[in-house]
């Protein structure tokens, strides 16, 4: 599994030894609160046997700490190595050949040959620190999979993570559809891998599109997605935000059916009304069904009638100058397979001596992970190994900012037509009591008044700094 | 009603003249009078009049209708392939298209009229889109209504009435949708339903039977009666064959009009990296099963179904309102008018 950082490829330490999972051992939580996030509870963590050559000229002033973890106590030097080098500035330079190791010795990024003769402050690994406290906390991602029913969503989600969320569902006959609206079902799992957690929250929505009328189908997505950005919000202005929960939706998986010739109106409105929420990625459903040549052609109007309704679907980032051609050539296939033509399943069959997952039928069987057959694994790799952190960034910078930026914008809108109101009131009833407030007859006028002469105040104080600075100036220069 | 449609075996040589001598023997068989030789006039009168089907093709777009139409006719005979602008753009609101070929075989002529349905279900509101699909099939019973109630009736009526409607279901897998269900309880009444799961080559075999187990009990929920009709089997043998087709619809099928060879054959199909979906393989979809259905073996019983009882009906309802405008006109209460009809 690919780590969100992209590490350098480093010659392995030879004492390092075997990484072994703990497995499901995370107790961090429970045992104290992380301190500087040195907290060694990633497993196959290295037993070093290191030596600390260089001490400052006094003896350690911080006292080894303590680790209740029961690790190698050489580990509790570290802190001591941070201090070393916040009392010995940047003057005389940590000798190469002197350097303390990092005990995260398999990463550490200058442990490369070339760097021994080089001199290093050693803040380089930053990201490994940042790395190991995010990676103890654990991730989240919430997707939000919408499209009619009978496009294999269920069956599509439980084979990109490997689970099985619907092993429980019951599927409504029509009389009993007609009567429902879309309903918000929310499961949550918790998936562990290498030793790396995360919280997978997938929000289905069955009954979308599937009454006669479905004008407000997506009412209820549009709803949730809202709720979840103003609860982070609430949150975000609270006065505890230690442990605020991110349930907002980084992803919306839409589904397109394949019987279709391209968009039905419906997948269009839906789409345009998700666009500014979340990051949607559309998905060719039950892609078995077409030929090559139809999947090639579905593609392109289905891509060209996106562009054509104005849909912002999620773009991948561009790649920067300096990455990889390996890398790069992905990103373009990658971007040229929107629509991703899926086909998911969840049974293993076995044909010609090997076992994987697909799909039997009297002509042929279907593979589900061949990348000539579907396009799974690519939207598997995309969503889960390049660029699930994209997703959430996208989320949480864009979407989120615009909704909170109209969220205050509302807001102030709000508290202005307030006043106004209940001063309108006052002044209507009549009483003889003080205004203290400038009369609402005028108040936009006024407010304008105010700013302007905030602003001559600003400039006025700022002529003043300066002529004070000078006749200092000036001052200090003749004595 | 016996059926007009002749297998050739029985008309074989064994009857040398028009009297019937029986095969293989020179004695003449005193008991023989010949009434079966009337078959093999009606055959022939049928041959030159030839045949008319009118078929209407309902379901969302996408769905493989007029593939499926020019696979079964195993020619060009759909809207698209007829007009040259064929859009793939939905329209607003349901329209019907219309299109006529005359196609013939081995000397037997066929007016074939494919009736199409672009826009159906296909909205984001698709509440009422059944109802110009209803007015197009009463218009034409209408129409045959009043050509047969003309003073002056020509000999042979052009019958445009809907012979059969063929339903495309989309191949969910799961279970009927309620645009579904509302359409075929609505239409089953006035016309032959025969539903169709489209499409059916995304479905595995176990997805396949259960589909449609889930299909035959909605349907039975709600009382929709498709063809074959329990309540119109006329004896012990029809119950037999319609009960085994009863137990099979409906049918998957997949349409093509490509051809590939398979196995040294030349076979319509589609081909995938995965292989090649026969459209006439049983193992691989009923697409036989259904052309056999609607033209090898129930055609004339699709047609009288739709002329003796359909029809009957609408017009039976038709004389019955007129008869009760005519006495509201003339102040004469209904319960008068009813005692004098009986």
């Amino acid at each position: 599994m690919q780590y969100p950082y992209a590490m350098r490829d480093l010659p392995l330490m030879s004492h390092s030894g075997e990484q072994h999972q703990r497995p499901g051992h995370y107790g961090a939580e429970g045992i104290g609160s992380p301190i500087n996030g040195r907290h060694l509870s990633l497993p196959g963590t290295p037993s070093l046997v290191r030596t600390i050559p260089f001490h400052p000229r006094g003896s350690p002033a911080v006292p080894p700490r303590h680790n209740h973890m029961g690790l190698d106590p050489e580990f509790q030097q570290l802190p001591l190595r941070r201090q070393i080098v916040s009392q010995v500035s940047l003057d005389s330079p940590l000798s190469p050949s002197m350097r303390p190791r990092s005990p995260w010795g398999r990463f550490d990024p200058y442990d490369s040959p070339e760097d021994q003769d080089k001199e290093y402050v050693g803040f380089a690994t930053l990201p490994n620190q940042v790395h190991r406290k995010t990676v103890k906390k654990g991730f989240t991602f919430t997707l939000i999979v919408a499209g009619e029913s009978g496009l294999g969503k269920s069956t599509l989600i439980n084979s990109l993570f490997l689970t099985d969320l619907y092993k429980d569902r019951k599927v409504l006959n029509a009389e009993e559809r007609i009567s429902r609206t879309v309903a918000i079902i929310k499961h949550t799992v918790g998936i562990e891998e290498k030793g790396v957690k995360l919280r997978l929250t997938i929000i289905d929505t069955p009954g979308f599109g599937d009454a006669v009328n479905n004008t407000e189908s997506w009412r209820h997505i549009d709803d949730y997605i809202d709720q979840q950005f103003e609860q982070y919000f609430r949150d975000e202005s609270g006065l505890n935000r230690r442990n605020i929960q991110d349930n907002r939706v980084h992803c919306c998986l839409y589904f397109i059916s394949p019987f279709g010739h391209g968009l039905r109106p419906l997948d269009v409105d839906c789409m345009r009304a998700l666009h500014e929420k979340v990051n949607i990625i559309p998905v060719l459903a039950k892609a078995d069904s077409l030929t090559p040549a139809e999947v090639c052609r579905k593609k392109m109007k289905i891509r060209e009638e996106i562009k054509q309704f104005g849909i912002n679907i999620y773009q991948f980032p561009e790649c920067d100058s300096d990455e990889d051609e390996d890398f790069k050539t992905q990103e373009q296939i990658l971007k040229n397979s929107i629509p991703f033509a899926v086909i998911g399943s969840n049974v293993q069959v076995e044909s010609k001596g090997r076992k994987f997952r697909g799909r039997v039928y009297p002509w042929g069987v279907v593979e589900v992970e061949n990348p000539a057959h579907s396009d799974f694994l690519l939207l598997r790799n995309m969503l889960v190994r390049t660029h699930m952190q994209d997703l959430k960034d996208v989320t949480r910078e864009i979407h989120y900012e615009n909704y909170r930026a109209q969220c205050i914008q509302n807001m102030t809108r709000m508290v202005v037509l307030e006043r106004k109101r209940s001063l309108r009131e006052k002044y209507r009833d009549g009483s003889e009591a003080d205004f203290p407030l400038p009369l609402a007859v005028a108040d936009t006028e006024k407010e304008r008044l105010i700013y302007e002469k905030d602003e001559e105040l600003r400039k006025m104080q700022e002529v003043l700094e300066r002529i004070q600075e000078q006749m200092q100036h000036s001052h200090r220069g003749g004595c | 009603m016996s059926e007009a449609v002749v297998p050739d075996a029985m008309v074989s040589p064994a009857v040398g003249g028009l009297y019937g001598e029986k095969a293989g023997g020179p004695m003449l068989d005193f008991s023989y009078v010949g009434i079966d030789a009337i078959l093999e006039q009606m055959r022939r009168k049928a041959m030159k009049q030839g045949f008319e089907l009118n078929i209407m093709v309902v379901g969302q777009s996408g769905l493989g209708k007029s593939t499926l139409m020019n696979t079964l006719f195993k020619s060009k005979v759909s809207r698209k392939s007829v007009l040259a602008t064929a859009q793939e753009k939905i329209p607003k609101t349901v329209e019907i298209k219309s299109i006529s070929h005359d196609i013939e075989e081995k000397g037997v002529r066929m007016k074939l009229t494919v009736i199409d349905t672009p826009g159906f279900g296909d909205q984001i509101n698709n509440e009422n889109c059944w109802q110009p699909i209803m007015k197009f099939i009463n218009d034409q019973y209408e129409a045959y209504l009043q050509e047969e109630i003309n003073i002056n009736r020509k000999k042979r009526i052009p019958d445009s009435r809907v012979h059969c409607c063929i339903y495309f279901i989309p191949p969910t897998g799961h279970c009927l949708r309620p645009l579904d269900v509302e359409f075929m309880r609505r239409l089953s009444k006035v016309v032959n339903i025969v539903p169709v799961i489209a499409k059916a080559d995304t479905l595995t075999l176990e997805e396949r039977d259960f589909f449609k187990k889930k299909i035959r009990e909605e349907l039975r929920a709600n009382g929709i009666d498709v063809y074959p009709q329990k309540e119109f089997d006329e004896d012990a043998e029809d119950r037999m064959i319609n009960e085994k087709i009863r137990e099979m619809i409906p049918f998957a099928v997949v349409g093509s009009d490509q051809e590939y060879q398979v196995n040294g054959r030349r076979l319509l199909g589609r081909k995938t990296k995965w292989g090649t979906i026969e459209v006439e393989n049983i193992a691989h979809c009923e697409f036989a099963y259904l052309r056999d259905l609607l033209i090898r073996t129930h055609m004339q019983n699709i047609k009288d179904i739709t002329s003796s009882i359909h029809y009957e009906m609408y017009r039976v309802r038709r004389l019955n309102e007129n008869n009760t405008m005519v006495a509201h006109a003339n102040g004469i209460p209904e319960h008068h008018l009813t005692a004098h009809e009986m």
